[in-house]
């Protein structure tokens, strides 16, 4: 596994509260490998982006890793010291966050906001590092960058910002950048650009991306795997194409129906039941399983672990032999559950 | 996709309601009782988790219930000149009297009248004004900052601008001022009875402006939420949106203020009487008490000034972190 | 007036004064500014049917909104709801009666419901207002009814907003809505706040209660996929204007002007999975100083100097020199 970048291995974050322990990721793994966009999806609560919190390790209290192992390039860095980690988050992961206002400081021109990024974590001069700086502008797409290099972030529009932040996320050649939500404050048309940005370097620069987002549409065109988070837990990773046409798991399954989309215009869309649960009354067994259409006895005691599945890890009950007369086995599908469902009742 | 999904008349329920799994999903709050909610809720919890805070609570409520209760809990009226004994002069804190042999724990002043029983009723005539001021500038503050947020334009520019006026004055020099022009107006025979409402006109009218510029924030926040829009929708008057839909969300912040507030004009109370513009020695307020005090002061006995002055810190000092607290407690974004 | 249609918007227009405060104009120097934030927007919307505006942020579909449920009065132009002027002051005895069959469904369900009070309130409060029951039992199985027509539990009636979800708040809204029993509905981003699966649930929920009620939606959103599963008619907005007006399914298989096209190719979305997408140039201007002639002209590859000059008047469908003269062709569907 030479050119796995991020290994995330059973992680669990905690946030203590007076009403007890939260269990906010709850034993996540997954991979990223070198050149490689993983899409992190899930709907509010469900954990994504206090995953990438922590892998760049910035869970702040009463939340705490509560388990588990974070890995960049086989190096643990979910124990490092604050102070190196620190330089790890500069040098060896760029972040993007929604808002591209929270990683420009206003008060400082953009060229001295790049070319102190760039001075310090590589040996360039600074009039190399702003010749790097125009050069990295260029790369994402701003026009007359050289006149541009000396203005305000509050000169630039949204789209423009982000573009801003990109480079300066690039600005060290990291390993690992996590992008959270890097397009949700765009406009659409804007929204397409960025997507298309980040796509081209993460393949260029061979950059592992951990996209984290909550629009499906975002995830299907810029990312190469996906991972479904539910409740904390991942519920099916695999690769997008697959996830999107043919998901495996029933929230994916749900999920994946629940979006309007522009080729379809079915009358109603597929809905499923209820909410996700709060992180204070996750059930039981399969967190999922109050509102699953499969669910069997098993469903509700045993807590299911990610299996590999056809080239996904599906972490479903159905997927699993044990399950006897519930399991999918090959040529079986969540169609076919169904009917069994229907001949069981 | 079963049931749910195909029944399309029954539109689906979110988890919170549904029966389906009633062991996880029921909440334990929803069984009890609304004594135990209240304990529960995160209100309750900053309050218990602050020391300073339960210490604040059980002196204000001390000292308030010892001055509600004074006329019943003290041994003497110390407004009745009749009940008071010119021997018991003097007495120190503790000891028995030199002539009568009566022991006072707080003490006696030059008429002998029990500092114990003034102190109380001294603190009841202070709080009667002070809460009285502050219900007087609460309303008047409340609904001109309510009118000004909402209706805007040249209201909210004469309202707003008037209270800027205020404020850039002392309110002390304010009540004093309204006093002295009391003083010319009421005719000297009822001076004495009016004193109680002057002071309680003068200390309100000097805070108002404090409350009109909170509410009016508030109100310009709130205002613009839509659920302001959705009253109007239903073609409600811009008076009846404002009493209520805005007037309860803006309490938060007015109920922090009347609380320091009335901290505030206890001892502004206080600082008028103690400079003889409040309240007359026959009804002795606490700053009254350390008016008359004070020229004992160096003298030895100092007890008449120090129960008096411990009174009013107290009061005032519990009330205000008291306030504190709630300003803390209130505002999520501190916690 | 059987020609009528059910909501008449025309020429609808409304400018904002943006300029600084007037101490400033004259110690600084400078003019007075206007945002034209919509500018003669006209379409009309036949009963039980589904009209959405699209658009991206600064387009002016929401303030359109606004001006149709009378909110905001209008700098010109007029709205007509079942034959009575929404805009006409003289009107206003029918616009009072008229107001109850207009209700919207807001953006933010979190901001949507008065924190302070009781949900059965909440619903209660349009029924007290017009009066339509009488007696408070009455009331109280009203709004039980209304709160089970949405999907929810009569009991709910007794909690407060913050004690619902996102989801369950806007169920909260549109049962207030339905409450005052109103035929046309104003939806301003319904399910913009929500996730994914809670959207499915509102959207269906709306579809359902449009066939029970022949409800008239207006529907106001950025998301061209909700709008392709919502609507019968679109409008497409830019800078104010419509550039673009036809049916629902139309719009996707043949967009006429560059802007629809622009933004087709643009929205990221499920089916278009490992597609490289067409490169999409520049954003939004500033619509403080909007471009001359066509708003959209410098984006558009199209543009020439007819377009830098002149504004494109809405015809056929679409606001575009480069269609109406031949020169871009309309694309069919393959």
């Amino acid at each position: 596994m030479t050119d796995t970048v991020l290994s995330v291995r059973d992680l669990r974050v905690e946030f203590h509260t007076r009403r007890g322990v939260l269990k906010a990721i709850d034993g996540v793994s997954f991979d990223i490998a070198k050149g490689e966009v993983l899409g992190v999806v899930g709907e509010s609560g469900a954990g994504k982006s206090v995953t990438g919190s922590a892998v760049i390790g910035l869970i702040d209290p009463p939340g705490r890793i509560a388990g588990g192992e974070i890995l960049l390039s086989g190096q643990r860095i979910d124990n490092l010291p604050p102070e190196q980690m620190r330089k790890v988050r500069g040098k060896r992961i760029g972040m993007i966050f929604q808002d591209p206002l929270t990683s420009l400081n206003p008060l400082y021109r953009i060229s001295e906001q790049l070319i102190e990024t760039i001075t310090t974590h590589t040996d360039l001069s600074p009039s190399q590092a702003r010749t790097r700086a125009i050069e990295l502008l260029a790369e994402v797409g701003i026009p007359a960058p050289d006149r541009r290099i000396d203005s305000y972030p509050h000169e630039f529009s949204g789209g423009m910002r982000q573009r801003v932040v990109i480079a300066l996320a690039l600005c060290a050649e990291p390993e690992l950048i996590i992008a959270d939500e890097p397009t949700t404050a765009l406009d659409v048309s804007v929204q397409a650009q960025i997507i298309t940005l980040l796509k081209r370097l993460g393949r260029e620069h061979g950059t592992a991306i951990m996209l984290v987002t909550h629009d499906m549409g975002v995830i299907a065109e810029t990312a190469d795997r996906v991972a479904v988070m539910y409740a904390g837990r991942v519920a099916e990773i695999g690769p997008v194409h697959d996830v999107v046409r043919n998901p495996l798991h029933p929230y994916a399954e749900g999920l994946m129906g629940a979006i309007p989309t522009l080729a379809g215009e079915e009358a109603r869309l597929v809905q499923i039941p209820g909410s996700m649960p709060r992180l204070t009354r996750i059930p039981p067994g399969c967190a999922f399983n109050p509102r699953c259409g499969y669910r069997f006895g098993r469903c509700t005691v045993d807590r299911p672990d990610p299996l590999p599945w056809r080239g996904h890890k599906v972490a479903c009950h159905l997927y699993d032999p044990a399950s006897g007369p519930h399991f999918l086995g090959e040529g079986r599908t969540l169609a076919a559950a169904e009917k069994h469902e229907e001949a069981t009742a | 996709m079963p049931e749910e999904t195909t029944d399309h008349a029954r539109p689906v329920v979110d988890t919170a309601h549904g029966p389906r799994t009633g062991d996880v999903i029921a909440t334990p709050a929803a069984r009890l009782g609304v004594l135990a909610r209240a304990w529960d809720s995160d209100i309750a919890f900053s309050f218990r988790r602050s020391p300073v805070t339960i210490v604040s609570a059980a002196v204000a409520l001390v000292m308030i219930l010892a001055a509600v209760l004074a006329p019943w809990i003290t041994p003497q009226d110390p407004f009745d000149a009749a009940s008071l004994n010119m021997m018991d002069g003097f007495t120190p804190p503790g000891e028995p009297n030199a002539f009568t042999g009566n022991v006072y724990m707080f003490g006696t002043d030059p008429q002998g009248r029990d500092m114990y029983s003034a102190v109380l009723h001294g603190a009841r005539v202070s709080l009667v004004v002070g809460l009285a001021s502050v219900a007087f500038s609460l309303t008047v503050g409340v609904t001109l900052g309510l009118v000004a947020g909402y209706l805007g334009g040249r209201t909210e520019a004469v309202i707003m601008r008037v209270a800027d006026v205020q404020l850039s004055f002392p309110a002390i020099l304010i009540a004093l001022l309204v006093f002295g022009i009391a003083r010319g107006v009421i005719p000297p025979a009822q001076q004495e009875q009016a004193t109680l409402f002057v002071l309680i006109f003068a200390i309100g009218i000097s805070n108002w402006a404090q409350y009109a510029r909170t509410v009016r924030a508030t109100t310009l926040v709130e205002k613009s939420k839509v659920y302001v829009d959705a009253a109007r929708l239903i073609g409600l008057k811009p008076f009846v949106v404002m009493v209520k839909h805005v007037l309860p969300n803006v309490t938060g912040p007015v109920l922090v203020i009347a609380t320091i507030n009335l901290a505030l004009a206890i001892i502004e109370e206080a600082t008028l009487s103690f400079l003889g513009a409040g309240m007359p020695p026959t009804q002795p307020s606490l700053g009254t008490l350390i008016r008359s005090g004070q020229q004992f002061l160096f003298s030895g006995e100092w007890w008449i000034l120090f129960f008096p002055a411990l009174a009013l810190v107290l009061l005032a000092l519990s009330i205000n972190l008291l306030g504190d607290w709630l300003r803390d407690a209130l505002n999520p974004k501190l916690r | 007036m059987t020609t009528q249609p059910y909501v008449r918007v025309s020429d609808l227009s409304r400018s904002f004064d943006v300029s600084k405060p007037w101490l400033n104009r004259v110690i600084e120097g400078g003019e007075k500014q206007y945002l034209k934030a919509v500018d003669g927007v006209s379409f009309d919307i036949p009963k039980g049917e589904t009209f959405a505006l699209v658009g991206e942020s600064g387009s002016g579909k929401s303030t359109v909104a606004r001006m149709v449920v009378g909110l905001l009065p209008p700098s010109r132009g007029e709205v007509t709801i079942d034959g009575v002027s929404m805009t006409d002051r003289k009107a206003e005895a029918e616009r009072q009666r008229l107001r109850r069959r207009i209700q919207m469904v807001f953006q933010d369900p979190y901001a949507s419901l008065n924190p302070r009070w009781r949900v059965d309130r909440i619903v209660a409060e349009p029924i007290r207002a017009f009066k339509l029951v009488e007696g408070e039992a009455d009331i109280r199985a009203r709004v039980g009814e209304l709160l089970t027509l949405v999907g929810l539990h009569p009991d709910d009636g007794v909690k407060y907003p913050h004690e619902f979800s996102g989801g369950q708040r806007q169920r909260v809204a549109i049962a207030r809505a339905l409450a005052s029993e109103a035929e046309f509905l104003v939806c301003d981003e319904p399910t913009s706040a929500l996730d994914v699966s809670v959207q499915a649930q509102i959207l269906n929920l709306m579809r359902d209660l449009q066939d029970k009620f022949g409800l008239t939606y207006l529907f106001i959103s950025h998301n061209l996929a909700v709008v392709r599963h919502m609507a019968t008619r679109i409008g497409v907005m830019y800078l104010g204007r419509i550039v673009e007006i036809s049916g629902g399914r139309e719009m996707f298989t043949s967009p006429k002007h560059p802007y629809t096209r622009m933004l087709l190719d643009a929205v990221p979305d499920l089916a278009m999975s490992g597609q490289e997408r067409a490169p999409v140039a520049g954003e939004i201007p500033n619509p403080i100083n909007p471009p001359s002639g066509c708003t959209f002209n410098p984006r558009c590859p199209w543009a020439n100097e007819r377009c830098l000059a002149e504004r494109p008047p809405l015809a056929d469908g679409v606001a575009c020199h480069a269609v109406h003269e031949g020169r871009l062709a309309v694309k069919n569907a393959a």
